[in-house]
C-alpha cells in the first residue's frame, strides 16, 4: 500500500459526512436535482463527488465493485483504508462504481426480491460531465419535469419497469452529483 | 463536542440508517428494515424518529420538535435539547425557521417548502398488521399487493358507523403502489402529505425506515360511494378564529368548560400575533410583539 492512500479521507469525519449526506439525500429525493459533493480528496482516476459519496455510505458491511478502470490498485487501497468495504463481482454488490461503459450490463446487478426490493445494488457512474439537460424525467421527487444528462436512455427505462424491483443510481462528475433512483421514469424529450 | 458522537449515534449507525433512508426515498412508502439501536430515552419516545434525525441532522440545522402539534410537551422539549447537546444544532419552535422537524402525531399547518425535512415518530409501521399480526404474512401482502384486507376493514367501518370512522393513522397509497402507515396524524393532514419538503419515518420498536420524497402522489384509501374527508372539528379556534386548523378540545376550568383551540401552537400563536382574534382570545398588545 502507498502512503498516499492514508491521506484524502474526511478530517471531521463526524460531521463531513452529515454534510455529505445531505447532498446526497437531497438528489435521491429530487431526482435531476444537481448538487456540490465535496470533503474527500480521492487518488487520481476518482472524483471528488464519488470518493466523498464512498466514504459516506460504505463500510465493512457494504459489498463493493469496482469496474474498468477505476478497479485499480490506488483505488482499492484508498477505498480499503477509509471505507474497509470488501470488494465483490458485480453481483454479489451493494455498491458499484465505475465509467458507464465498464458498469454495463445493467443485467447483472441485484435488483432486490419481491419481499425486499431495498436488498438491490446502488451503481455510481463516473460521468464526464453532469448536467440538467437531455432526458426527461418524472416520478416521485420531480415537481413537474426534470432533465439529465443521462449516459444512456433504454437501460434506465428497462431498469424503471421493474419497479418496485431495480437499481438505484448515482452519476458523479468532479465534485457533482445526481441520482436516478428506479421510482423515476425516463424519456426522450419530445420532438420540437 | 469531541467527547460526544455528533448527534449521538456512532458513525458505523448512522451509516447503517442513511443507507436505508435512500432505499427508502427510492422506494417511497415500502418499510425498510434496519438495525434500531438503544437511545437514551423509552421507546415510545420516538426513538425510530430520533435516530433518523440523528442520521440527518448537520451542524447547519435548526431544528423544531412537535408532540401533537405543540413544541413545548415534556417529550418533544426532551428531544430538542438532546439534540442541542449531542449535535449543537440551532433549535426553534417556528415552522417557517426549521430546516428540519421531527414530529409525533401531526404535520404543521403551514405548508412546507423544499428545503425542509419532516421526520415522523412512528409507533406501528405496518399498516396490515392489525388485519394480520405475522410480519412474514404482510410482507408477502406487500409483496404481492394483496390489500383487499385493508379495504374490508375500511368498508365495515362504513356498515356499522354509516361513515369511515378511522380518525387517525389512516392508510395511504403512495404513487400507486405501497400501501402505507402514516403514523397516527388526524386523517385531516392526510392531503398535506403531497407537499415540497422530504418526509421521513422511523419507528425504532419495529425497525422500520420509510419515506416519501417530494411531490409524490399520496392517496388516502376510498371507495366510490364513501369518497375520503379530511374532517376536523367543527368551528374555529377560540383564541385566533381560524376555520381551517385542526382543532384540539382543551378543558379550561374547574367547572369543566371546554374551548377548541388549534393542536398546532406555533401558527395559533403565528396568527394571534398577526391581529387574529378569536371569540376567546383577547387581542395581542402591542408589548405582546
Ligand atoms: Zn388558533
Amino acid at each position: 500500500m502507498q502512503l498516499s492512500a492514508l491521506s484524502g479521507g474526511f478530517g471531521n469525519a463526524a460531521q463531513q459526512s452529515a454534510t455529505a449526506f445531505r447532498a446526497i439525500m437531497n438528489v435521491m429525493a429530487r431526482p435531476g436535482m444537481i448538487e456540490t459533493l465535496d470533503g474527500a480528496v480521492p487518488p487520481k482516476g476518482l472524483s471528488t463527488a464519488a470518493g466523498s459519496l464512498l466514504l459516506t455510505l460504505c463500510d465493512p458491511e457494504t459489498k463493493l465493485h469496482l469496474a474498468g478502470d477505476l478497479d485499480s490498485q490506488p483505488i482499492r487501497d484508498w477505498l480499503t483504508f477509509h471505507t474497509g468495504a470488501p470488494f465483490v463481482p458485480a453481483p454479489l454488490a451493494d455498491f458499484a462504481l465505475g465509467a458507464w461503459d465498464d458498469l454495463l450490463p445493467l443485467t447483472q446487478y441485484a435488483i432486490g426480491t419481491d419481499q425486499y426490493p431495498d436488498r438491490a445494488a446502488t451503481l455510481i457512474v463516473e460521468l464526464p460531465a453532469l448536467t440538467q439537460s437531455g432526458t426527461t424525467l418524472t416520478g416521485p421527487g420531480i415537481k413537474d419535469q426534470a432533465q439529465l444528462s443521462l449516459p444512456a436512455l433504454e437501460p434506465f427505462q428497462s431498469n424503471a419497469a421493474l419497479f418496485p424491483l431495480g437499481c438505484d443510481f448515482f452519476f458523479t462528475s468532479g465534485d457533482k452529483i445526481a441520482a436516478l433512483p428506479r421510482s423515476t421514469k425516463p424519456e426522450t424529450p419530445p420532438c420540437m | 463536542m469531541s467527547d460526544y458522537n455528533f448527534a449521538y449515534l456512532d458513525e458505523q449507525t448512522k451509516r447503517m440508517i442513511r443507507r436505508a433512508i435512500l432505499k427508502g426515498l427510492a422506494i417511497p412508502g415500502y418499510q425498510v428494515p434496519f438495525a434500531s439501536r438503544e437511545m437514551p430515552m423509552p421507546y415510545g419516545w420516538g426513538t425510530g424518529g430520533v435516530q433518523v434525525t440523528a442520521a440527518c441532522l448537520t451542524p447547519d440545522d435548526t431544528l423544531k420538535v412537535i408532540d401533537q402539534g405543540a413544541d413545548d410537551t415534556t417529550n418533544a422539549v426532551s428531544i430538542r435539547r438532546f439534540f442541542e447537546k449531542t449535535a449543537a444544532v440551532g433549535v426553534t419552535q417556528a415552522t417557517t425557521q426549521a430546516s428540519v422537524i421531527q414530529t409525533r402525531h401531526r404535520i404543521p399547518e403551514e405548508p412546507l417548502n423544499e428545503d425542509q425535512i419532516l421526520v415522523y415518530q412512528v409507533p406501528i409501521p405496518e399498516p396490515l398488521r392489525f388485519l394480520e399480526p405475522r410480519e412474514t404474512e404482510t410482507r408477502k401482502m406487500h409483496a404481492l399487493e394483496e390489500y383487499g384486507l385493508i379495504h374490508v376493514k375500511l368498508f365495515e367501518d362504513i356498515s356499522q358507523h354509516g361513515q369511515i370512522a378511522t380518525a387517525y393513522a389512516y392508510p395511504v397509497k403512495v404513487e400507486g403502489r405501497y400501501v402505507m402507515d402514516p403514523s397516527p396524524i388526524p386523517r385531516f393532514d392526510n392531503p398535506k402529505m403531497e407537499m415540497a419538503a422530504i418526509q421521513l419515518f422511523g419507528a425504532g420498536r419495529e425497525q422500520r425506515i420509510y419515506a416519501i420524497p417530494p411531490y409524490t402522489q399520496v392517496v388516502s384509501l376510498d371507495f366510490d360511494d364513501y369518497p375520503f374527508e379530511a374532517s376536523k372539528a367543527e368551528g374555529a379556534c377560540a383564541l385566533c378564529a381560524a376555520d381551517h386548523t385542526y382543532l384540539d378540545e382543551v378543558i379550561v376550568d374547574d367547572d369543566g368548560g371546554r374551548m377548541f383551540v388549534c393542536s398546532d401552537t406555533d401558527y395559533c400563536e403565528s396568527r394571534r400575533q398577526a391581529g387574529h382574534v378569536g371569540a376567546q382570545g383577547t387581542p395581542m398588545g402591542k408589548d405582546a410583539a
